[in-house]
């Protein structure tokens, strides 16, 4: 099967349609007005902590989080 | 884009149409699909059990397409923390396809299409609703329901001006100065979008 269509330019740079999308949502959200902007970042915020694995046991944890004083 | 879409419609048109052993019929035809010689031998080895069920007879037949094109277009219009618009029944909408301002009435040909930042409106006797959708896809069926999906959706007024032209100066800035070639496409991305919000509340 030939692929013959040209490809956008942020997949032809390396990046996946999901981080293009995510990247559009973010620079919308920044331009919004308040209260709007506030309700927006606040519904987005994040909150996981990741632990790689070695002789399977979990290594030191990275905590990842949007909310300050965790 | 067009060719993209040609190609994908008649694959999809092709694997209907065709009754080849891997082409798998739509779940209207369901009962035709049941495989009798599998089910003969199968009851022949295990009497007192029922042939074991594929994924297809568990689903709701899709809906059959009217004869005669409606009169109203329903829209579903999702968001990942919301429901906007569910089964919303409308004259028409506008959305902001890769290739361009897309109108979408009943009746409609079935599409998928990509959407680019842009406005969407839904238009309803004389009321038009707009919304800016940041990027998302549109599913337009043969039975004249389209769901709209995007990632963020905003009505035009919650948008600032202000900080879309600082954010389009910003990224105009970036694009120039950019070195790799993910540096270049992220301010690509932010100089399209911004456009997009300038051209939105201009337009």
């Amino acid at each position: 099967m030939a692929s013959s269509a040209a490809v956008p330019f942020w997949r032809a740079a390396g990046m996946t349609y999901i981080t293009y999308s995510n990247i559009c949502a973010n620079l919308v959200r920044n331009c919004l007005k308040e209260p709007f902007k506030a309700e927006a970042l606040s519904r987005e915020k994040v909150h996981f902590s990741i632990s790689k694995w070695a002789d399977g046991k979990p290594e030191k944890p990275i905590l990842r989080s949007d909310t300050p004083g965790v | 884009m067009l060719r993209q879409a040609s190609r994908l419609l008649s694959r999809s048109v092709a694997a209907g149409t065709s009754k080849s052993a891997t082409a798998r019929g739509f779940s209207t035809e369901v009962p035709s699909t049941i495989d009798s010689t599998f089910v003969e031998s199968w009851k022949k080895v295990a009497p007192n059990m029922d042939p074991p069920q594929t994924p297809s007879s568990f689903m709701k037949p899709r809906p059959s397409t009217a004869s005669s094109i409606p009169t109203k277009l329903t829209v579903n219009f999702v968001l990942p923390y919301a429901s906007e618009l569910s089964g919303k029944e409308v004259d028409m909408v506008i959305i902001p396809a890769t290739t361009g301002q897309m109108g979408v009435l009943p009746g409609h040909v079935p599409t998928i299409a990509e959407l680019k930042p842009g406005i969407m409106s839904v238009h309803e006797g004389t009321d038009v609703n707009k919304y800016f959708v940041s990027s998302g896809f549109a599913f337009l069926h043969a039975n004249s329901v389209a769901d709209i999906i995007a990632v963020e959706a905003v009505p035009l007024e919650n948008i600032d001006a202000s900080q879309v032209q600082k954010g389009l100066a910003e990224f105009t800035q970036k694009l120039a100065a950019a070195s790799t070639d993910l540096e270049k496409a992220e301010a690509q991305i932010g100089v399209e979008v911004h456009s997009a919000m300038n051209a939105a509340l201009t337009g």
